[in-house]
Protein backbone atom coordinates (compact mmCIF):
# COMPACT_ATOMS: atom_id res chain seq x y z
CA UNK A 1 0.00 0.00 0.00
CA UNK A 2 2.52 2.65 1.29
CA UNK A 3 4.61 1.11 -2.07
CA UNK A 4 1.94 1.87 -4.45
CA UNK A 5 1.38 5.55 -2.83
CA UNK A 6 4.75 6.87 -2.94
CA UNK A 7 5.03 4.78 -7.01
CA UNK A 8 1.95 7.74 -7.32
CA UNK A 9 3.99 10.68 -5.80
CA UNK A 10 7.43 9.69 -7.88
CA UNK A 11 5.23 11.19 -10.86
CA UNK A 12 4.32 14.13 -8.88
CA UNK A 13 8.55 14.78 -8.98
CA UNK A 14 9.19 17.05 -12.33
CA UNK A 15 11.81 14.97 -13.33
CA UNK A 16 9.81 12.10 -13.74
CA UNK A 17 6.85 13.97 -15.49
CA UNK A 18 8.78 15.58 -18.42
CA UNK A 19 9.49 12.24 -19.85
CA UNK A 20 6.29 10.49 -19.39
CA UNK A 21 4.13 13.40 -20.65
CA UNK A 22 6.77 13.23 -23.86
CA UNK A 23 5.60 9.90 -24.24
CA UNK A 24 1.68 10.24 -24.00
CA UNK A 25 1.39 13.14 -26.02
CA UNK A 26 1.39 11.23 -29.44
CA UNK A 27 -1.65 8.71 -27.87
CA UNK A 28 -3.58 11.82 -27.12
CA UNK A 29 -2.66 13.02 -30.70
CA UNK A 30 -4.00 10.08 -32.23
CA UNK A 31 -6.67 9.58 -30.29
CA UNK A 32 -8.01 13.26 -31.02
CA UNK A 33 -7.37 12.89 -34.77
CA UNK A 34 -9.56 9.40 -34.98
CA UNK A 35 -12.39 11.41 -32.78
CA UNK A 36 -11.72 14.41 -34.55
CA UNK A 37 -12.04 13.22 -37.88
CA UNK A 38 -15.07 10.47 -37.19
CA UNK A 39 -16.68 13.47 -35.41
CA UNK A 40 -16.36 15.99 -38.27
CA UNK A 41 -17.48 13.17 -40.75
CA UNK A 42 -21.15 12.63 -38.46
CA UNK A 43 -21.00 16.38 -38.14
CA UNK A 44 -21.29 16.83 -42.19
CA UNK A 45 -22.33 13.95 -43.80
CA UNK A 46 -24.07 11.56 -41.37
CA UNK A 47 -26.48 14.13 -39.31
CA UNK A 48 -29.49 15.56 -40.69
CA UNK A 49 -30.47 19.04 -41.72
CA UNK A 50 -32.50 20.60 -39.10
CA UNK A 51 -36.27 20.99 -39.33
CA UNK A 52 -36.20 24.67 -37.61
CA UNK A 53 -32.24 25.89 -38.04
CA UNK A 54 -31.32 24.05 -41.63
CA UNK A 55 -27.94 23.51 -41.97
CA UNK A 56 -27.25 26.46 -39.73
CA UNK A 57 -27.40 24.33 -36.63
CA UNK A 58 -24.23 22.59 -37.69
CA UNK A 59 -22.27 25.02 -36.00
CA UNK A 60 -23.23 23.09 -32.71
CA UNK A 61 -20.42 20.58 -33.35
CA UNK A 62 -18.36 22.78 -32.39
CA UNK A 63 -19.92 25.46 -30.05
CA UNK A 64 -21.18 23.43 -27.41
CA UNK A 65 -17.76 20.99 -26.91
CA UNK A 66 -15.74 23.78 -27.13
CA UNK A 67 -17.97 25.46 -24.85
CA UNK A 68 -18.01 22.35 -22.03
CA UNK A 69 -14.05 22.38 -22.54
CA UNK A 70 -13.98 25.83 -21.34
CA UNK A 71 -15.50 24.99 -18.34
CA UNK A 72 -14.26 21.58 -17.65
CA UNK A 73 -10.61 22.88 -18.07
CA UNK A 74 -10.85 25.64 -15.70
CA UNK A 75 -12.27 22.75 -13.38
CA UNK A 76 -9.21 20.70 -13.81
CA UNK A 77 -7.07 24.25 -14.07
CA UNK A 78 -8.19 24.76 -10.32
CA UNK A 79 -8.00 21.22 -8.84
CA UNK A 80 -4.28 21.36 -9.86
CA UNK A 81 -3.99 25.09 -8.65
CA UNK A 82 -5.56 23.77 -5.74
CA UNK A 83 -3.34 20.84 -4.79
CA UNK A 84 -0.53 22.73 -5.67
CA UNK A 85 -1.04 25.35 -2.92
CA UNK A 86 -2.49 22.32 -0.66
CA UNK A 87 0.63 19.88 -1.05
CA UNK A 88 2.67 22.04 -2.81
CA UNK A 89 4.07 20.07 -5.38
CA UNK A 90 5.50 21.31 -8.40
CA UNK A 91 4.17 19.93 -11.40
CA UNK A 92 0.85 20.48 -10.02
CA UNK A 93 0.85 24.22 -9.86
CA UNK A 94 2.87 23.60 -13.78
CA UNK A 95 0.21 22.15 -14.89
CA UNK A 96 -2.32 24.62 -13.74
CA UNK A 97 -0.22 27.41 -15.30
CA UNK A 98 -0.16 24.71 -19.03
CA UNK A 99 -4.45 24.25 -18.90
CA UNK A 100 -4.86 28.16 -18.71
CA UNK A 101 -3.96 29.13 -22.34
CA UNK A 102 -5.90 25.99 -24.00
CA UNK A 103 -8.65 27.01 -21.37
CA UNK A 104 -8.80 30.67 -22.83
CA UNK A 105 -8.52 29.04 -26.25
CA UNK A 106 -12.01 27.21 -25.41
CA UNK A 107 -13.85 30.47 -24.41
CA UNK A 108 -12.58 32.07 -26.88
CA UNK A 109 -13.96 29.56 -29.55
CA UNK A 110 -17.07 29.40 -27.81
CA UNK A 111 -17.91 33.08 -27.99
CA UNK A 112 -16.60 33.17 -31.46
CA UNK A 113 -18.84 30.43 -32.68
CA UNK A 114 -21.62 31.17 -30.38
CA UNK A 115 -21.55 34.65 -32.33
CA UNK A 116 -21.47 33.22 -35.21
CA UNK A 117 -24.38 31.22 -34.37
CA UNK A 118 -26.36 33.76 -32.69
CA UNK A 119 -26.15 36.20 -35.55
CA UNK A 120 -28.45 34.17 -38.14
CA UNK A 121 -30.75 32.52 -35.77
CA UNK A 122 -31.12 35.66 -32.95
CA UNK A 123 -30.41 38.36 -35.25
CA UNK A 124 -27.21 39.48 -32.88
CA UNK A 125 -24.03 39.13 -32.96
CA UNK A 126 -23.74 39.24 -28.96
CA UNK A 127 -26.56 39.97 -26.55
CA UNK A 128 -26.03 41.01 -22.63
CA UNK A 129 -27.71 37.65 -21.57
CA UNK A 130 -26.82 35.64 -18.60
CA UNK A 131 -25.17 32.97 -20.37
CA UNK A 132 -22.95 34.60 -22.44
CA UNK A 133 -22.37 37.20 -20.21
CA UNK A 134 -21.11 34.47 -17.92
CA UNK A 135 -19.11 32.33 -20.72
CA UNK A 136 -17.43 36.18 -21.14
CA UNK A 137 -16.45 36.49 -17.54
CA UNK A 138 -14.72 33.09 -17.59
CA UNK A 139 -12.45 33.98 -20.24
CA UNK A 140 -11.82 36.90 -18.83
CA UNK A 141 -10.60 34.57 -15.81
CA UNK A 142 -8.42 32.91 -17.77
CA UNK A 143 -6.77 36.15 -18.72
CA UNK A 144 -6.82 37.28 -15.56
CA UNK A 145 -5.13 33.74 -14.18
CA UNK A 146 -2.39 33.86 -17.11
CA UNK A 147 -1.88 38.21 -16.22
CA UNK A 148 -1.48 37.57 -12.23
CA UNK A 149 0.59 34.94 -12.79
CA UNK A 150 3.00 36.60 -15.38
CA UNK A 151 2.99 39.59 -12.93
CA UNK A 152 4.61 38.17 -10.14
CA UNK A 153 8.29 37.38 -10.59
CA UNK A 154 9.01 33.99 -7.64
CA UNK A 155 7.54 31.38 -9.87
CA UNK A 156 6.54 29.58 -6.11
CA UNK A 157 4.60 33.20 -5.32
CA UNK A 158 3.07 33.10 -8.63
CA UNK A 159 1.50 29.77 -8.34
CA UNK A 160 0.24 30.42 -5.24
CA UNK A 161 -1.53 33.62 -6.25
CA UNK A 162 -2.99 32.04 -9.44
CA UNK A 163 -4.06 29.50 -7.43
CA UNK A 164 -6.21 31.18 -5.06
CA UNK A 165 -7.93 33.09 -8.32
CA UNK A 166 -8.43 30.34 -9.79
CA UNK A 167 -10.13 28.63 -6.39
CA UNK A 168 -12.49 31.94 -6.14
CA UNK A 169 -13.43 31.90 -9.50
CA UNK A 170 -15.18 28.07 -9.46
CA UNK A 171 -18.20 29.79 -7.93
CA UNK A 172 -18.90 30.92 -11.69
CA UNK A 173 -18.90 27.49 -13.20
CA UNK A 174 -22.14 26.35 -11.77
CA UNK A 175 -23.33 29.82 -12.76
CA UNK A 176 -22.57 29.63 -16.81
CA UNK A 177 -24.42 25.85 -16.22
CA UNK A 178 -27.45 26.76 -14.70
CA UNK A 179 -27.97 29.54 -16.31
CA UNK A 180 -29.96 29.24 -18.45
CA UNK A 181 -32.49 27.87 -15.62
CA UNK A 182 -32.32 30.37 -13.49
CA UNK A 183 -32.44 33.30 -15.44
CA UNK A 184 -34.80 33.77 -18.68
CA UNK A 185 -32.14 34.02 -21.27
CA UNK A 186 -31.97 34.09 -25.45
CA UNK A 187 -29.84 30.80 -25.18
CA UNK A 188 -31.41 27.66 -25.77
CA UNK A 189 -31.44 25.10 -22.79
CA UNK A 190 -28.61 22.56 -22.30
CA UNK A 191 -28.67 19.97 -24.66
CA UNK A 192 -28.09 17.11 -23.08
CA UNK A 193 -29.05 16.77 -19.77
CA UNK A 194 -28.35 13.95 -17.21
CA UNK A 195 -31.69 13.13 -15.90
CA UNK A 196 -33.44 13.57 -19.00
CA UNK A 197 -33.28 11.38 -22.25
CA UNK A 198 -31.45 14.19 -24.91
CA UNK A 199 -33.54 16.54 -26.65
CA UNK A 200 -31.37 15.54 -30.20
CA UNK A 201 -31.43 12.75 -33.27
CA UNK A 202 -29.20 9.98 -32.13
CA UNK A 203 -26.30 10.72 -34.72
CA UNK A 204 -26.43 14.67 -33.66
CA UNK A 205 -26.11 13.48 -30.60
CA UNK A 206 -23.33 11.13 -31.87
CA UNK A 207 -21.72 13.94 -33.81
CA UNK A 208 -21.06 15.87 -30.83
CA UNK A 209 -19.97 13.68 -28.35
CA UNK A 210 -17.07 12.55 -30.62
CA UNK A 211 -16.48 16.38 -31.71
CA UNK A 212 -15.97 16.35 -27.78
CA UNK A 213 -14.06 13.74 -26.97
CA UNK A 214 -11.63 15.03 -30.32
CA UNK A 215 -11.89 18.57 -28.28
CA UNK A 216 -10.90 16.70 -24.76
CA UNK A 217 -7.85 14.85 -26.53
CA UNK A 218 -6.62 17.95 -27.93
CA UNK A 219 -6.68 19.98 -24.75
CA UNK A 220 -4.84 17.10 -23.04
CA UNK A 221 -2.61 16.67 -25.95
CA UNK A 222 -1.92 20.41 -26.54
CA UNK A 223 -1.36 21.41 -22.68
CA UNK A 224 0.93 18.55 -22.05
CA UNK A 225 2.79 20.09 -24.59
CA UNK A 226 2.91 22.96 -23.18
CA UNK A 227 3.73 21.69 -19.74
CA UNK A 228 7.22 19.79 -21.27
CA UNK A 229 8.05 23.73 -21.92
CA UNK A 230 7.35 25.08 -18.69
CA UNK A 231 9.28 22.54 -16.57
CA UNK A 232 11.96 23.07 -18.47
CA UNK A 233 11.77 26.86 -18.12
CA UNK A 234 11.38 26.53 -14.81
CA UNK A 235 13.74 24.02 -13.72
CA UNK A 236 16.18 25.02 -16.00
CA UNK A 237 18.88 25.65 -13.12
CA UNK A 238 18.45 21.66 -11.73
CA UNK A 239 21.25 19.00 -13.05
CA UNK A 240 18.89 16.81 -14.42
CA UNK A 241 17.57 19.62 -16.50
CA UNK A 242 21.09 19.62 -17.85
CA UNK A 243 20.94 16.45 -18.95
CA UNK A 244 17.33 15.93 -20.19
CA UNK A 245 18.42 17.74 -23.65
CA UNK A 246 21.04 16.12 -25.88
CA UNK B 1 -26.09 11.89 -46.85
CA UNK B 2 -27.80 15.09 -48.01
CA UNK B 3 -25.83 16.79 -50.29
CA UNK B 4 -26.61 16.49 -54.40
CA UNK B 5 -23.33 18.43 -55.37
CA UNK B 6 -20.11 20.02 -53.83
CA UNK B 7 -21.55 23.37 -54.09
CA UNK B 8 -24.77 22.62 -52.31
CA UNK B 9 -21.82 21.48 -49.35
CA UNK B 10 -20.10 24.68 -49.65
CA UNK B 11 -23.43 26.68 -49.77
CA UNK B 12 -24.76 25.19 -46.45
CA UNK B 13 -28.08 25.90 -47.07
CA UNK B 14 -27.55 29.78 -46.94
CA UNK B 15 -25.35 29.52 -43.53
CA UNK B 16 -21.91 29.24 -45.36
CA UNK B 17 -20.56 32.38 -43.72
CA UNK B 18 -21.72 31.30 -39.95
CA UNK B 19 -21.10 27.55 -40.39
CA UNK B 20 -17.63 27.86 -42.38
CA UNK B 21 -16.62 31.21 -39.71
CA UNK B 22 -17.39 28.38 -37.04
CA UNK B 23 -15.17 25.47 -37.98
CA UNK B 24 -12.62 27.71 -39.63
CA UNK B 25 -11.75 29.94 -36.33
CA UNK B 26 -11.79 26.67 -34.62
CA UNK B 27 -9.24 24.89 -36.98
CA UNK B 28 -6.99 28.21 -37.19
CA UNK B 29 -7.13 28.36 -33.25
CA UNK B 30 -6.36 24.53 -32.86
CA UNK B 31 -3.48 24.20 -35.10
CA UNK B 32 -1.87 27.16 -33.66
CA UNK B 33 -1.93 26.78 -30.02
CA UNK B 34 -0.09 23.32 -30.95
CA UNK B 35 2.48 24.81 -33.21
CA UNK B 36 3.20 27.70 -30.44
CA UNK B 37 3.38 25.39 -27.94
CA UNK B 38 6.05 22.72 -29.61
CA UNK B 39 8.32 26.02 -30.58
CA UNK B 40 8.10 27.01 -27.05
CA UNK B 41 9.49 23.89 -25.84
CA UNK B 42 12.03 23.89 -28.96
CA UNK B 43 13.32 27.19 -28.15
CA UNK B 44 13.62 26.50 -24.32
CA UNK B 45 15.41 23.28 -25.09
CA UNK B 46 17.70 25.44 -27.47
CA UNK B 47 18.54 27.77 -25.16
CA UNK B 48 19.32 25.27 -22.66
CA UNK B 49 22.02 23.50 -25.17
CA UNK B 50 23.62 26.88 -25.75
CA UNK B 51 24.08 27.24 -22.13
CA UNK B 52 25.06 23.81 -21.96
CA UNK B 53 27.86 24.49 -24.82
CA UNK B 54 29.40 27.75 -22.46
CA UNK B 55 29.69 25.54 -19.17
CA UNK B 56 31.59 23.26 -21.46
CA UNK B 57 33.77 26.03 -23.13
CA UNK B 58 34.04 28.13 -19.83
CA UNK B 59 35.50 24.68 -17.87
CA UNK B 60 37.65 23.79 -20.63
CA UNK B 61 39.31 27.57 -20.61
CA UNK B 62 39.77 27.22 -17.24
CA UNK B 63 41.36 23.68 -17.08
CA UNK B 64 44.13 24.94 -19.75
Amino acid sequence: MRQSIIQWFRFASPQSFYPLAGRMIPWFWAAAAISGIAGLWISFFVAPTDAQQGEGYRIIFVHVPASWMSMFIYLVMAFWAGIGLALNTRVSAMMAQSLAPTGALMAALSLLTGALWGKPMWGAWWVWDARLTSELILFFLYLGFMALQAAIDDPRRADKAGAILALVGVVNIPIIYFSVKWWNTLHQGSTINLTKAPSMAQTMLWGMLLMALAFWMYSIAVSLMRVRAIILERERHTEWVKHAVE
Amino acid sequence: MQWNSVGEFFAMGGYALYVWGSFGACALLMIAEPFLASRRLSEVRRSLIRERIADELESQQRSQ
